[in-house]
């Protein structure tokens, strides 16, 4: 039972390491994956009969890269593989047979700081920008999170048949074009770590407000995220944009234990108990930001993440800092020209300049094709309607984003604000 | 290595390409000469002059009628596909604002030797 406790614990924290390990002996994905997956198989009996080594990573990369390596001698005799590792500087024979012994409990090698790149190769190989966004999605949950396809296909609301036939395609791409398996020049590396942290918001915010369905969250989606951002920083302590996506992942999960009230409804922020908003979180976002800011020029995550803090650190919804956040969003607008920035800087716009001159700019944007089909923008706009006093208008907002709608809290919340049209505005 | 074709789209309706972009376009290929990476290129004429066959049947004009064609291809050798976008990126008929490039890597190739 203990055994079976250890394999799942490596199998959620050190999947990645151990595949990113063995692909390098494997120079075949399908390869490597087969491999860990013996390896977490074999595991389970060798740590019964044997107890749990000392370090569980080191001993599955070292079975998974010796099956590897037999696979590869037995193939080579009859056929010649694809390349995949465009850089193989070290070769095959880097593991030598002696460092096979794996019960070792005095063998103190700290695999991640021996090879702190490992992981990073393969988080940056499955989300390179040559695949399609929805492939690095589904690379990244399968090789990097070591979920199986149909908790990938699950989690990425498509059919098992249409995710492996998604995953075989984006597989094909890599060993056909050669997406090299390697860290981004420091040149591409902006780009490419833009792909990466894409990838990780989106999972967040998938897990966070999953798009249909019943429940508002789909938490292990958000944890994974949350794990993936936390090993990226472990991994890139210095980018900016890591720190900050981090820090917006951190703030607006610390107050996920709040966003729901009883039988799943929705709560909006200056309804959420902020006694139970999670400080520890909290107070690592702030240290992440506040030395992000520090650094120098702000990214885009960064800035959404210091927005999500001062919006946290109020004690209350009525002592936000609204001029600062404000200010905040016009440094993320010029940096990011995005419409829905636009449309969610109306929100603090509202408190400063009052609701208004908040209107006047959401109607402005209604006009953007962009943000058509867009539920926020109606449901901004029903709630600015609705404390200027325009009720009949603010209801057919509602309406409007009621139906747009699909995450089921979010539309039994859009009722509830249409019922109690009496309420007094906030 | 492994060999790379970078196809060339163009607006059908550009017209021909100004004496300024096929100087830039003569660059960018010496450049490819000059470090190697240069299998072979050709510029095409203009799909006005195409004609396509689909079974028996023959037609005035490009295979599939769309607003960007194919106006040349060219091959080249590059050790991964970053290194093959690489070159493609500095093609100038990127950043005409007129077409783009395809990059497809090349699965196999006959070219007749000197028999």
């Amino acid at each position: 039972m203990v055994a079976r406790q250890a394999v799942a614990d490596a199998h959620r924290h050190e999947w990645a390491f151990v595949l990113a390990a063995t692909v390098r002996v494997a120079r075949d994905l399908d390869l490597a994956e087969e491999c860990v997956q013996e390896a977490y198989a074999a595991a389970l009996s060798a740590w019964e009969r044997d107890g749990i080594p000392g370090n569980p990573a080191a001993w599955l990369t070292t079975t998974a890269k010796r099956r590897a390596m037999d696979a590869i001698r037995r193939e080579r005799t009859f056929r010649s593989r694809l390349p995949l590792l465009v850089e193989p500087e070290e070769a095959v024979d880097e593991l030598a047979p002696d460092t096979l012994d794996e019960h070792d409990e005095g063998e103190a090698v700290d695999l991640e700081d021996a090879v702190p790149d490992e992981r990073l190769r393969l988080i940056f190989t499955c989300c390179h920008p040559a695949l399609a966004q929805e492939a690095q999605l589904a690379l990244t949950l399968r090789l990097v999170c070591g979920l199986p396809t149909p908790d990938v296909a699950r989690a990425l609301l498509v059919s098992e048949q249409t995710m492996a036939a998604r995953i075989t395609r984006a597989k094909k791409k890599i060993s056909a074009a050669r997406i090299p398996y390697r860290m981004p020049r420091p040149a591409e590396l902006p780009d490419r770590l833009t792909s990466v942290l894409g990838v990780l918001h989106l999972f967040f915010t998938a897990g966070h407000t999953a798009p249909s369905g019943p429940a508002l969250m789909r938490t292990d989606l958000a944890d994974r995220a949350l794990h993936l951002a936390r090993t990226l920083h472990a991994l890139m302590p210095d980018e900016p944009e890591v720190r900050g996506l981090l820090a917006l992942l951190l703030v607006t999960d610390a107050r996920r234990a709040t966003r729901t009230g009883a039988e799943g409804r929705l709560l909006r922020l200056q309804e959420q108990d902020r006694s139970r908003w999670d400080r520890t979180a909290l107070a690592e976002a702030h240290e992440l930001i506040v030395a992000g800011l520090r650094g120098g020029r702000a990214g885009r995550y960064l800035l959404q993440a210091a927005i999500a803090s001062l919006y946290a650190q109020a004690p209350t919804y009525q002592e936000t800092d609204w001029p600062q956040i404000v200010a905040l969003y016009d440094r993320l607008l010029a940096l990011w020209p995005s419409p829905v920035v636009a449309l969610n800087r109306t929100v603090p716009l509202s408190m400063t300049q009052g609701p208004a001159v908040a209107l006047a700019q959401v109607e402005a944007l209604e006009q953007d094709s962009r943000l058509s089909g867009y539920q926020y923008l109606p449901a901004i706009k029903a709630d600015l309607l609705h404390r200027l006093g325009r009720t009949d208008e603010a209801s057919a907002a509602y309406r409007q984003a009621r139906e747009l709608t699909r995450n089921e809290a979010e539309r039994a919340f859009l009722t509830a604000r249409l019922t109690d049209r009496e309420t007094p505005p906030a | 290595m492994a060999q790379y074709a970078i196809l060339i789209f163009d607006d059908a309706a550009a017209g021909d390409y100004t004496p300024e972009q096929q100087a830039a376009s003569k660059r960018h290929a010496d450049d490819l000469i000059d470090s190697g990476a240069m299998i072979t290129a050709y510029a095409l004429q203009s799909t006005d002059t195409a004609t396509s066959l689909r079974g028996d049947v023959v037609t005035d004009g490009p295979f599939i009628d769309s607003k960007e064609v194919i106006a040349g291809i060219c091959v080249i050798e590059a050790p991964d596909l970053d290194a093959a976008l690489e070159l493609a990126r500095r093609n100038p008929a990127v950043q005409w604002g007129r077409g783009g490039v395809e990059v497809r890597p090349v699965a196999g190739g006959i070219a007749p030797v000197a028999r």
